[in-house]
């Protein structure tokens, strides 16, 4: 603490953290609904998305017009930093638990139903004619299904993003040095990239459904391979959509060479997301 | 200066950033303030505790005689269900988020917590999705009846279609622990007051500290297990299902990565609470302050690897077996350094025995007892014959009831005179500690006996051989349930009035808490206090 102790912004109060509670509630109960085949669930469900992004624009919207208005300190700004590091902390460990289910199914589950270990009479008497491979294309209650490969459109994918990164690293270094035209372009470049591998992740999904027969209840490898891959393109939509504001910002003349938390934030993101993605593309498709 | 402009200049000081609280309403729902919000929690926490407590006397009320008589066994499974998932994450965890609250800020000299709207976001999700759980009891087929660990396939093939409404409700309990537990370990690291280094944070701060990690880490896989139990159910995945090259065992793998280091999240703040206490009111500063810091850390990594203890009887491997069962009875050499250090505090202490104190030492005796419990149920030999028995309540609930909760009681008491100004009543107080000490033990005291005799837990019914002593658990049941209305009377009493509490409540407590007035100013430490 030898930079002492500044003073610390703490807010008025505010009305956007209980408007998002009621969005949240919102979104949970037509959520539900919705999964229940309620009548009424999508309205409720769709209603909540509007008020929770009703809420982050206008939150949002606060804190950048408190930030630009130079309320913040750089203690405030270290909070901001660590907040986000914990964040995607969080989102790691979320990711554990599918990878978590991945390598259960693949080194345990699916061998031991094969009779592996102790497990002889379980395949005796359950599935007898049960093979144990993986990918899994024939599961024992017989659901059949094709793999997906990992040359052609995943590994484009993994191209796009690795060079996304890139890209997105030589805005961060220009923004560092206050070089803003090569900021927008780097930025926006980033942001194409991570568009594209939306669009090629959907054309890879209908080849999936409509070629392989590779569907979301195709057995334990299709579970984990759109549970995987679909809670990472949610993260890349999400990475987008932050990127994508802090470009309008950028536009708007926002942030400078030493502070621009959100720009740093939203690449951090954008890494996190790339770093799960590699670690699908080895244990998804290629292994 | 003189002093009409010192007082000025002090007024425009006041205008700038000493907003007071807004009135009515508005004031809890929009707060900002750490104060506020902590108390929010803590008020949601006793309102919780008191509904799944009355969860718990209608399952005692079904287990008073043998056979069916009060409630038919669906609903049974239904209170058992919410009465857990209501105790863990409506009354404990918010409870010590309450505390955390009030306390660390004030505890390491900061003006509130490090982000402060996100704190009132935290708060009030919880009560929402509190609303969606108990709703959920009143729909048509009735709300969850898997147990509050929700195995599959009880939750999955065999639920009831209601499952979404607790899956979203599980989701939104997650996400308001992440924001919290984010929120306190940014507050620790980033806003402790010049001066305040590691090793002088009080030993709640440090325990807080942990366990916000320990929330971090295991809160999104609990996310990830409701999330492949809805898609298990609802859209036709097969996680947990043989039959699609799933297992569901893997559920009972990846809820135990949670629901481990979930324990010591409800028992590691209990662990601050009682290191504050001690020392207090034995007039001594705590013995091994270093050793409880290290102790906790370990505890909280060895959670990490101890999960499947919960899972013996599932048909492990061998191997599996004896590394669960060794790293579990690991755990007790850090949990017993604790155990010595609030002993040897106490040793030669000039003790004085007020309430808080009265409920620390309850707690060192029977957490303990918890504890013993907990290391028969590590043996993995002797849990084939414990799993699944009373003999499994008996030893949760000493640990989370005269554990935690005895904690939480404790800490309610330490701190109530700088929370509302006011002395609570100690004869009211000193007769709910009795009451509460007495009933509690006949309540779960003799489940012990009745599991290893062989009595299965989460069932309405039981063999004839039982009824004598649950019928003896219920009165003690009941006995501790009424108990408890008692702490609120006294809890709202303390709110209403009394007499005007010190800025040093107790004469032995240290820490800056006691440095401010009592009831503590709307904001405190706008600039920080130093630290020697």
């Amino acid at each position: 603490m030898a930079s002492g102790y500044e003073k610390y912004y703490v807010p008025e109060q505010s009305p956007w953290p209980i408007v998002g509670a009621i969005a949240l509630f919102g979104v949970a109960v037509g959520g539900g609904l919705t999964v229940m085949e309620s009548p009424s669930g999508q309205f409720i469900l769709y209603a909540g998305i509007g008020l929770l992004l009703f809420m982050l624009a206008g939150w949002f919207r606060h804190v950048i017009h408190e930030s630009q208005e130079g309320l913040y300190s750089a203690q405030m700004d270290r909070s901001f930093r660590q907040g986000m590091a914990w964040f995607i902390f969080s989102e790691v460990m979320f990711f554990a638990a599918f990878f978590g289910a991945l390598f259960y199914a693949r080194m345990f589950a699916v061998p031991w139903l094969g009779g592996a270990s102790n497990n002889a009479m379980t395949h005796e008497i359950l599935w007898p004619s049960f093979e144990a491979v993986w990918p899994l294309l024939s599961t024992p209650g017989g659901d059949t299904t094709q793999a997906m490969g990992w040359q052609g459109l995943p590994l484009i994918n993994t191209i796009i993003l690795l060079i996304s990164s890139v890209t997105l690293h030589f805005a961060h270094s220009a923004m560092e040095q206050d070089q803003r035209n090569k900021v927008k372009v780097f930025l926006g470049l980033t942001i194409l990239l991570g568009f594209a591998f939306l669009v090629l992740q959907v054309e890879e999904y209908i080849h999936a459904y409509q070629d392989l027969g590779l569907t979301l209840d195709a057995g334990i490898y299709g579970n984990t391979f759109f549970m995987l891959t679909g809670f990472h393109g949610m993260h890349v939509t999400l990475g987008a959509i932050i990127l994508a504001v802090v470009w309008l910002r950028v536009m708007k003349g926002h942030f400078s060479a030493h502070n621009h938390f959100a720009f740093q934030a939203g690449a951090w993101y954008w890494h996190f997301v790339d770093v799960v993605w590699l670690c699908l593309f080895v244990f998804v498709y290629v292994l | 200066m003189t002093s009409s402009t010192q007082q000025a200049a002090l007024d425009q000081e006041h205008e700038h950033d000493h907003h007071g609280p807004a009135t009515g309403i508005k004031r809890w729902l929009f707060t900002t303030n750490h104060k506020d919000i902590g108390s929010l929690y803590l008020l949601f926490s006793l309102l919780m505790f008191l509904i799944g407590g009355g969860m718990a006397m209608v399952i005692r009320a079904e287990l008073f005689q043998p056979g069916l008589q009060l409630v038919d066994p669906h609903f049974f499974n239904q209170m058992t269900t919410v009465h857990g998932l209501i105790m863990v994450f409506g009354a404990v965890m918010p409870a010590f988020t309450g505390l955390a609250n009030w306390m660390v800020p004030m505890m390491i000299g900061a003006p509130d917590m490090a982000l402060p709207r996100m704190n009132n976001w935290s708060f009030w999700i919880l009560p929402f999705a509190f609303l969606i759980l108990l709703a959920s009891l009143f729909m048509e087929g009735g709300g969850p009846a898997f147990g509050w660990t929700f195995y599959a396939p009880l939750s999955t093939t065999y639920s009831n279609d209601n499952t979404a409404l607790f899956v979203f409700a599980v989701h939104i309990m997650g996400v308001s622990s992440i924001m919290g537990a984010i929120n306190v370990i940014v507050t620790i690291v980033n806003m402790r007051a010049p001066g305040m280094t590691w090793m002088k944070l009080p030993l709640f701060v440090w325990t807080w500290l942990i366990t916000a990690f320990l929330l971090i880490a295991v809160m999104p896989v609990l996310a990830g297990a409701v999330t492949m139990v809805l898609t298990d159910k609802y859209f036709g995945t097969s996680f947990f299902d043989a039959a699609g090259g799933g297992d569901p065992v893997m559920f009972q793998h990846i809820f135990w990565f949670f629901g481990h280091p979930e324990v010591y999240i409800m028992i590691l703040p209990a662990f601050g609470v009682i290191s504050t206490i001690v020392p207090t009111f034995s007039r001594k500063k705590l013995f091994g302050y270093a050793s409880m810091v290290y102790a906790t850390s370990s505890i909280a990594l060895l959670s990490f690897i101890v999960w499947a203890h919960h899972m013996f009887t599932t048909g492990m491997p061998l191997a599996g077996e004896l590394f669960f069962m060794y790293a579990t009875m690991l755990i007790s050499v850090p949990t017993g350094v604790k155990v010595f250090n609030w002993v040897a505090t106490m040793w030669r202490g000039s003790i004085s025995f007020e309430v808080p104190m009265l409920f620390a030492i309850a707690f060192i005796v029977l957490f303990t007892l918890g504890g013993f419990s907990g290391l028969m149920l590590a043996i993995t030999p002797a849990d084939f014959q414990y799993h699944d028995t009373y003999f499994v309540v008996a030893h949760f609930h000493y640990v989370l009831v005269t554990g935690a909760v005895f904690s939480i009681m404790a800490a309610a008491y330490y701190w109530l005179p700088k929370w509302t100004g006011y002395m609570y009543s100690e004869t009211l107080a000193k007769w709910h500690f009795w009451l509460s000490l007495i009933s509690v033990n006949i309540l779960f005291f003799p489940m012990h006996f009745v599991g290893l005799a062989g009595m299965p837990r989460r069932i309405p019914d039981y063999a004839l051989q039982f009824a004598d002593f649950n019928a003896l658990i219920s009165i003690g049941g009941f006995a501790f349930g009424l108990s408890q209305l008692l702490f609120v009377a006294v809890v709202f009493k303390c709110i209403a009035g009394g007499q005007r509490a010190p800025a040093k409540v107790w004469d032995g407590a240290e820490g800056l808490e006691w440095e401010v007035a009592s009831p503590a100013p709307y904001h405190t430490f706008s600039t920080p206090p130093e630290v020697k």
